[in-house]
């Protein structure tokens, strides 16, 4: 009889990238309900374009580059870079938007990189990046919550949308944006911004209805949504705890020295956590491993340096949100931050005392 | 320094980094009561059984040995003995696959044992009065080596007398599976606690502490209450997390310490000894019993009893584990040592040796196979796993890229092999395999370097040497050059005498004035225009040929190359061949053009062959649907040409083109549809070229080649039907050119010592010619002579060789090398004549 002969050791925790990759996926679930309750069925249309251009470029690029096609689908990372940035871009993209998006991150970013573990960026984050830059009206065409349209949204409306960029009954995506006050809206960062330029304060902007929660209307929901999904992410193991209070709390030092200086001019810590994109950038963007850094301290500078790029790019830059560009820069840095965070080997002295 | 140890007394423990929580299943075995087995069979027992060396094999196939019986003598400070378990017969001393992840063979001692169990005499020491090094000899007389793994001779590591601040007995034990040293525990505690009391007399200690996992409740109060009231005796319990009882690890455990990397535990004060160690240093002193036997932990799923056992050394695995109620699955694992850092057995036959503390026997749903390895996504959780805070995925990165200086950087060196990454890894990635692999790499590059170092040390000795060698080597063949010429020198003189001799027994005998007279009238008779030319270039050397300086200038003036006059030859053949069959006239130009081309070029003898094969395609290739016989003849010569023109030393080369030319001028001349007439413009062609080639050659010996094909022609013309007349005055034409041709070689001897030889070559074919010129001629058709003729000329080729041959070796009193030119003279003169008569009898 033979035996079968194998490396130790000979135990395995039994956790799996593939299963780590589909907690993930699941875990934008609590996010994408409260998407779906504010601003309608459009995301599930994101969704699905998403994960089918998703699998679709990956099963291409693997069959070009000769690997096994099977095996690595199954590792799910390409079905979490797609759900990522389904739910990152606006609901009422067009279509096509959202396919090119996908297929760049799969075939530009990830697998030109070397494929699952080499890319240098967040495939999800370089493909916003990439699609902010060339298509700056569509992707920052996020209607307001369904409640606050003046139009009333047949069923069949998000369909219309995506795929003819105008509701069944006619309307473009501008028009939605209306209010019902003829005023034209968008996201709460977006109308915050908007309105401090025209020399409004942060308090009489947030007068307005959208601006009824804390991260505005809606958008504090799908923020708690997230919230609630990356905490069961830290509950599961899937990722540390780290990155995301990391970025969380270096946002909210920065907000709150911004709103301690001049808190007409600044929003607060609580505006800026739960508005936007911040607990999808927090927990699932940036604790994404690949691009992240790999030591325990580098991931805590990490965190934080994205948390303050977000600031800066919300307070000062020219676009709205700023997570995307924020989690890229942060990549660039992470062979950096790497390198000067490699812990201290057992018998090893620390770098300084040698 | 005070307060640590004030801290470490208090029971302060510290914690590591990384670690992991593989479920332990150590219940399975671990309240269960040792086994007793029966005796196996046979009994393997490797010669060495732990880091050092092999002791001196002390008994031999046939001996019988008592129970205890050293079978090994310790030699060297580095070994230790191994012992006969039980009393039996030594069966074979011979190899078997060994107790080690590569399996390879090692050397065993076979016992059977007789179940008698017969002890040798036992001496016990009171350890209360016999001094240290009585101690230490007899640890290392009792074959004991550290029982934790690794299998370092314990005598050595209890022998240091000072610096010792802690003395830690590893009981931790904290590989799932694994329960071994819990049973020794939990039944010899009072042993145990005997045999550290050795060891605190040969280190003397500050502390001792006995670090225990807490999942082992009834060993931690064993030992508690086997401490009795001893002083400064700490049974210390660490909480259960893989790989606690890894010695750095333990030792920052209990004392916050780290071993500096590449030192030792004991530079930083602490020595470190499994339980199990300190059990048999107690057998050992105090019962004079060596290490013979242990406890294995025998576990899995596929084992209806798993249980712990008492084992012989030298016990088969397979042994153990059918006592055990084994039964195999397919594609069964069998593990010896823990899930985390054992190594698979390919065998059951392997003993279980000194450092064998478990087997498992997992069914594949226990201890689930690994699937496909996917790619590294960072994670970093093996960094978090990792002991030695390296960081695993890096190592990775860098092991697979065999970057061996970023390896360095990251502390490769430092990875114990523990497998915690490789545990917690989400990807499945083998990342222990691919770290020992690329240690070993290490391994091997840097014995590479040292090789290349004393390497480079050989070859500059080397290169001294050969420099001294080629200054003597130099010497020695100006030596032999100059004893060379003598010895051709007498060769030429013998073969010359060989000639002589010749000559004398041929009926006519002529003188050289009349051979240059008839020479003269012939050269007259020639056709003016073509022939004129040619007498020229011919002429010369012949003048020379009174005079043998004159041909000696010519000689060492211009390249004197054998391998041209092949070359030459080469040509010959091809327009020999060419003119013999072409109906064209024109079609010779294109031949010899590109011919001469290719002697140009002959400055190399393979060109020279080249142009040889070159030549003879075109020669086939102009169309004269010869013989195919014939035309494999001339292949099969070919080679010997080639051979010979490379060694370029050789003239008989130049002979045995003759041969070939011959043969195939014969052929050709065979050939029905050839006109005289058109034969005729090409022997005149052919002679027109010939001594431009000669020229080009600058050598005499050429010039035998074209009269050996004069004389081909001659003969070919000789058969031609057609035109007698014309055959005649082609003949005549040839024999004009032979001669003249065949002087300056018999001129040459004083010039080039290999010259002697061709003409004698060319004395010997023009006799064979004219032989069987006159054999030919007596045949009146032409058409029956082809299968004739064809054979006899290829049989002549070959055995052109042998001739020149005995030739050389002849010895006959030496004559002038006139006289062998005359030889060769008459020699054509008969061939000449008995073309003549036939010419007579034709008419
Ligand atoms: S095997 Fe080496 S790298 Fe892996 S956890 Fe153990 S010590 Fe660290
Ligand atoms: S645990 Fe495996 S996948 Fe994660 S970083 Fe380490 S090697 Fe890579």
């Amino acid at each position: 009889m033979s035996f079968r002969v194998a490396a130790s050791p000979h135990h395995h925790a039994r956790v799996q990238t593939s299963t780590l990759m589909l907690k993930v996926a699941l875990a934008t679930l609590p996010g994408i309900a409260a998407q779906l309750y504010f601003f309608g069925y459009a995301v599930l249309i994101q969704l699905a374009l998403a994960v089918v251009t998703a699998w679709s470029a990956e099963a291409l690029v693997l069959s070009l580059r000769e690997k096994t096609i099977v095996n690595r689908l199954k590792d799910h990372s390409a079905l979490v870079t797609a759900v990522l940035l389904a739910v990152a871009i606006p609901a009422y993209a067009p279509w096509w938007i959202i396919v090119l998006g996908t297929a760049f991150a799969i075939i530009i970013v990830k697998q030109l990189y070397g494929g699952l573990g080499n890319n240098l960026f967040n495939p999800a984050m370089a493909a916003y990046v990439l699609l902010l830059i060339s298509f700056p009206q569509q992707m920052t065409a996020w209607t307001p919550p369904t409640a606050l349209q003046a139009q009333e949204q047949s069923t069949f409306d998000p369909v219309c949308l995506v795929f003819t960029d105008f509701s069944c009954a006619g309307y473009s995506i501008t028009q939605l944006k209306t209010d019902v006050d003829g005023r034209t809206m968008a996201t709460p960062l977006d109308t915050l911004k908007t309105d401090l330029t025209n020399n409004k304060t942060v308090s009489e902007s947030r007068q307005q209805p959208m601006f009824a929660e804390i991260g505005g209307f809606g958008w504090n929901w799908v923020n708690l949504g997230f919230l609630l999904g990356g905490l069961w992410l830290w509950q599961q193991g899937v990722i540390q705890w780290r990155i995301p209070v990391a970025v969380l709390v270096s946002l909210g030092i920065c907000s709150s020295i911004g709103a301690m200086v001049d808190a007409d001019q600044y929003a607060s810590p609580l505006f800026h956590w739960f508005s936007g994109g911040t607990m999808l950038a927090a927990f699932f963007i940036a604790t994404d491993p690949v691009s992240a850094s790999t030591t325990a301290k580098g991931r805590l500078i990490y965190g934080a340096l994205i948390g303050l790029l977000v600031y800066l790019i919300r307070t000062f830059g020219g676009f709205p949100d700023g997570y995307a560009f924020a989690v890229m820069l942060a990549n660039v840095a992470v062979p950096l931050i790497d390198a000067y965070t490699k812990p201290r080997t057992y018998g090893h002295k620390a770098k300084g005392s040698e | 320094m005070a307060s640590l140890f004030q801290q470490i007394k208090s029971g302060m423990l510290w914690d590591f980094h990384g670690g992991i929580h593989p479920p332990a299943r150590k219940t399975q075995t671990s309240q269960k009561p040792l086994g007793r087995l029966s005796l196996p069979e046979r009994l393997y027992i490797p010669l060495r059984q732990h880091i050092g060396v092999a002791g001196k094999l002390l008994v031999q196939p046939g001996d019988y040995v008592l129970k205890g019986q050293p079978l090994t003598a310790a030699n060297n400070a580095m070994a230790v003995p191994v012992h006969a378990p039980t009393s039996g017969h030594v069966l074979a001393i011979d190899d078997h696959p060994s107790a080690h992840p590569s399996a390879l063979p090692e050397p065993m001692i076979v016992m059977v044992p007789d179940g008698l169990e017969q002890w040798r005499e036992r001496q016990p020491l009171d350890p209360e009065h016999i001094s240290r090094q009585q101690i230490l000899a007899r640890i290392q007389d009792a074959g004991i080596a550290g029982m934790g793994g690794a299998g370092f001779p314990t005598h050595i590591k209890s022998s240091a007398s000072q610096g010792v601040d802690y003395l830690i007995i590893n009981a931790a034990e904290c590989e799932p599976y694994i329960t071994a040293d819990d049973a020794l525990m939990q039944t010899e505690a009072e042993t145990i606690m005997q045999g550290i009391d050795i060891l605190c007399d040969l280190l003397s200690p500050k502390a001792v502490l006995i670090g225990i996992e807490d999942d082992k409740p009834r060993a931690i109060a064993a030992m508690q209450a086997a401490c009795g009231n001893r002083k400064d005796f700490y049974v210390r319990v660490v909480p259960a997390k893989y790989p606690s009882g890894g010695e750095k690890q333990l030792i920052q455990r209990l004392t916050s310490k780290e071993v500096p990397a590449g030192r030792r535990p004991l530079d930083i004060g602490i020595v470190m000894q499994n339980v199990g160690t300190a059990f048999a240093i107690a057998q050992a002193v105090l019962h004079d019993i060596p290490l013979i036997s242990r406890i294995v932990t025998v576990v899995g799923e596929t084992l209806s009893r798993p249980q712990n056992v008492l084992a012989l050394v030298g016990t088969p695995v397979g042994f153990l584990l059918d006592s055990c109620g084994f039964v195999a699955e397919a594609k069964q694992r069998v593990i010896m040592g823990g899930p985390m850092m054992g190594f698979t057995l390919p065998s059951l036959q392997i003993p279980i040796v000194k450092t064998s503390n478990c087997i498992i026997a997992p069914t594949d749903a226990e201890l689930p196979t690994t699937g496909p390895e996917l790619d590294c996504i960072r994670c970093g959780a093996c960094a978090e796993a990792c002991p030695a805070t390296l960081l695993p995925q890096q190592l990775l990165w860098f092991s697979k890229a065999k970057d061996h200086d970023k390896l360095k950087e990251h502390h490769l060196s430092d990875c114990i092999e523990c497998g915690a990454c490789a545990y917690v890894c989400p990807s499945e990635i083998p990342l222990v395999h691919y770290y020992r692999v690329a240690k070993a790499e290490i391994r091997e590059q840097h014995r590479d370097e040292l090789k290349a170092e004393q390497a480079k040390a050989r070859f500059e000795a080397r290169n001294e040497r050969l420099e001294r060698e080629k200054q003597q080597r130099m010497a020695k063949n100006q030596a032999l050059a100059a004893q060379r010429q003598s010895m051709l020198a007498e060769q030429q003189k013998q073969q010359i005498a060989d000639a002589a001799s010749r000559v004398e027994t041929t009926a006519e005998t002529l003188s050289k004035e009349q051979i240059i007279a008839e020479r003269e009238r012939k050269k007259a008779e020639a056709r003016a225009y073509q022939a004129a030319k040619a007498q020229n270039q011919v002429e010369n050397p012949a003048e020379t040929k009174v005079e043998p300086a004159p041909a000696t200038e010519v000689n060492t003036d211009t390249a004197t190359d054998p391998r041209q006059s092949a070359v030459a030859a080469a040509i010959a053949r091809a327009k020999a061949k060419k003119a013999g069959i072409s109906e064209n006239a024109e079609a010779d130009e294109v031949p010899a053009s590109s011919a001469t081309l290719d002697s140009d070029k002959a400055a190399d003898p393979r060109s020279a062959a080249v142009a040889a094969a070159i030549a003879r395609a075109k020669a086939k290739k102009a169309g004269i649907s010869a013989d195919a016989e014939a035309a494999k003849a001339a292949e099969v010569s070919a080679s010997p040409i080639a051979l010979d023109t490379e060694k370029a030393t050789d003239p008989r080369a130049a002979a045995v083109a003759a041969a070939i030319a011959r043969a195939k001028a014969k052929k050709a001349g065979i050939s029905a549809e050839a006109e005289a007439t058109k034969s005729e413009d090409a022997v005149a062609g052919a002679e027109n070229t010939t001594p431009v080639d000669t020229e080009k050659a600058a050598d005499p010996r050429a010039a035998a080649v074209a009269a050996a094909i004069a004389r081909a022609k001659a003969k070919k013309a000789a058969e031609a039907t057609s035109t007698i007349t014309t055959a005649d005055l082609t003949a005549e034409t040839a024999v004009n050119t032979t001669i003249a041709a065949d002087v300056p070689v018999a001129a040459s001897p004083v010039a080039d010592a290999a010259d002697p030889r061709a003409a004698a070559v060319a004395a010997a074919i023009a006799r064979a010619k004219a032989k069987k010129a006159a054999e030919t001629q007596q045949e009146p058709s032409a058409d029956a002579e082809i299968n004739q003729i064809t054979p006899e000329t290829e049989t002549k080729a070959v055995a052109a060789e042998p001739a020149v041959i005995e030739a050389s070796t002849n010895v006959v009193a030496p004559t002038d090398a006139k006289k062998a030119a005359i030889a060769a003279a008459i020699a054509r003169a008969k061939a000449k004549k008995a073309i003549e008569s036939d010419q007579e009898k034709s008419e």
